[in-house]
């Protein structure tokens, strides 16, 4: 095996040599075993650096200096939240639901982590290559969304409940799109397993890779499915269920201490495997950009992925004002259903023009045109001009 | 051996959760009990290897159907005060009820079985199979239902569509519709 080789492969190849020191009927397990730590001590420790990297980049956004005092240029920041969100006093609310208070943010960060199961980090990594495996993860997205409800109803605080519904609805809405946009992606790989998705887009045309964002369908399904996976993960622009101004909090207002650092974690979580699962789907999972660049390890272009999409998500939540509730379903039920149902039909049609310039220009041609003519129709109802306060001004 | 242990595990599970959402006296409560046992069946699935019902069950159930109960609730009554009874006042007719569904679904149950229980390799059931199954063979039912939930939808926006007309067509004929 050559150096690139032993590279690409080096955490494999440090599970089997593990699990070498165990009689042969553990070593299934013992391998299984080491792969949850690997998930549950990167994906924790990639948040811990997210929420600095957050800080920094909203700092300079925001023309100011972020955290600066722990550690050298504040890196030390994640250790000194972890320790005071631990030493905090842990408050239950007297009238809440103390049974269901106390299994929402467990339930919420377990289903997150078993979505990263089946989420493949590099060439033959992934926890469980599974059949269904994008419906896997689906399933257990959809269920995070109960423990949300169960956080903001057990609190009996109106301004969790109203958060919790708020995010409820945002995700129910917003999950229709989103998995209708990552069907294209099904569609052209015929299988729903996250391996072989990746590995379908792995050739190369010249120096290009054959990644699904780079044709029509694919960008249009990829720029939908971002919308939607922003939406789902509560971030900025669609933060409306912890809208600070008007909720203090959202659903986990009542909240304190180390449960309080689980929900954060949680959602920080979900952004980063809905993230890792955007670039599985569209952007080639572990493939390299370019061919000649195929010696760097597959796992570290995952990685430089993932990173780029908290830098994009960074630089959005810096940029975008937030929407109002009509605004968030006027967009999900009225732009992106019918984009991504069309999307669907392009995707179609693309199998079975063939080979050739012609289908470049037809299925271009057909979500451009649908693109612009949806969104002038949507737009004419808008009364876009000086908004007037009724008891302000 | 570890099969056998799983499935008494998952079934105890699913079984206490119905029974919660049962005896239960908070509504909310008994609506996360039932989840329970959404999830314990889909555990079953999983046991079986069928891995497409599982987590479509967990998908359908988990993420649409208990959320629809939860805010129904909601919706409906005061969110959380304890203030339903345990027991209604039928419930002797209810058991018998109950008592007599379960008689008809366990005898039918045990008709139906093979006088040989396979013992085999279990079929393969892929995804793939099924999306072939579900595309090719049973188009016509999967089109009726398409159509079904179609016209549920589209009956949904048109009840709750605010009616802009009502006002004139009242002063039209004296508000007697």
């Amino acid at each position: 095996m050559s150096l690139t080789a032993k590279l690409d492969q080096i955490f494999v190849l440090l599970q089997h040599w593990i699990s070498g020191f165990f009689p042969l009927w553990l070593q299934p397990a013992v391998g299984t075993i080491l792969a949850v730590i690997a998930i549950v001590a990167t994906f924790p420790g990639i948040f811990a650096v997210t929420t600095v990297l957050e800080r920094k980049g909203l700092g300079r956004m925001q023309n100011r200096l972020g955290p600066n005092r722990v550690g050298p240029l504040g890196l030390l920041q994640p250790v000194a939240d972890g320790i005071k969100s631990l030493t905090k006093e842990d408050i239950v609310p007297a009238s809440a639901d103390a049974v269901v208070h106390f299994l929402a943010p467990v339930v919420l960060v377990a289903a997150i982590f078993l979505g990263f199961a089946v989420l493949p980090v590099g060439r033959n990594m992934v926890l469980m290559n599974m059949d269904a495996g994008l419906l896997f993860f689906f399933a257990i997205g959809a269920s995070t969304e109960l423990s949300i409800f169960m956080a903001g109803w057990s609190s009996r605080n109106k301004y969790s409940l109203l958060g919790a519904m708020r995010a409820v609805a945002q995700m129910i809405s917003y999950e229709v799109p989103l998995l209708l946009s990552s069907v294209v992606a099904v569609m052209m790989t015929g299988s729903l397993s996250t391996v072989k998705i990746v590995e379908a887009q792995s050739g190369f045309t010249g120096i290009f890779p054959h990644w699904y964002v780079f044709t029509p369908w694919g960008f249009a399904g990829f720029v939908l499915f971002v919308i939607a996976a922003l939406a789902e993960t509560n971030r900025s622009p669609f933060d409306l269920p912890e809208g600070e101004s008007e909720l203090v909090a959202g659903y986990f207002t009542e909240y304190s201490g180390f449960k309080f650092a689980l929900f954060f974690l949680g959602e920080y979580l979900g952004m980063l495997s809905i993230a890792g699962f955007g670039i599985t789907l569209f952007l080639g999972g572990w493939g390299a950009p370019f061919s000649f660049l195929g010696f760097v390890p597959s796992w570290g272009w995952f990685f430089v992925k993932l990173f780029g999409a908290i830098a994009f998500f960074i630089w959005l939540r810096g940029t975008l004002p937030r929407l109002r509730q009509d605004q968030l379903m006027n967009f999900a039920w009225k732009f992106m259903l019918p984009m991504t149902l069309l999307n669907l039909l392009v995707a179609g049609a693309w199998r079975f023009l063939g080979e050739g310039w012609s289908r470049w220009v037809v299925c271009s041609a057909v979500l451009l045109l649908a693109y612009v003519l949806l969104g002038r129709v949507l737009m004419r109802k808008q009364n876009l001009g000086p908004r007037s306060y009724r008891y302000a001004d | 051996m570890i099969v056998g242990i799983a499935f008494l595990l998952i079934a105890a599970l699913t079984i206490a959760g119905a029974v919660a959402a049962a005896v239960l006296r908070n509504l909310v409560h008994c609506a996360l009990s039932l989840t329970v046992t959404f999830a314990g069946l889909a555990l079953l699935y999983l046991q079986l290897d069928a891995q497409f019902a599982g987590f479509a069950q967990i998908l359908v159930y988990i993420g649409a159907v208990a959320i629809l109960v939860v805010f129904a609730i909601l919706l409906t009554r005061g969110a959380g005060i304890p203030e339903y009874r345990g027991f209604s006042s039928g419930w002797l007719l209810g058991l018998v009820i109950a008592a007599a569904t379960f008689a008809l679904l366990a005898w039918a149950v045990i008709k139906s079985l093979p006088a040989q229980v396979a013992t085999g390799a279990a079929p393969a059931a892929t995804v793939q199979s099924i999306g072939a199954a579900l595309m090719s063979s049973y188009v016509l039912p999967l089109e009726i239902v398409a159509v079904l939930l179609t016209v549920a939808l589209i009956g949904a926006v048109i009840v709750a569509m605010p009616e802009s007309t009502t006002p004139q067509s009242k002063a039209e004929d004296g508000g007697g519709r």
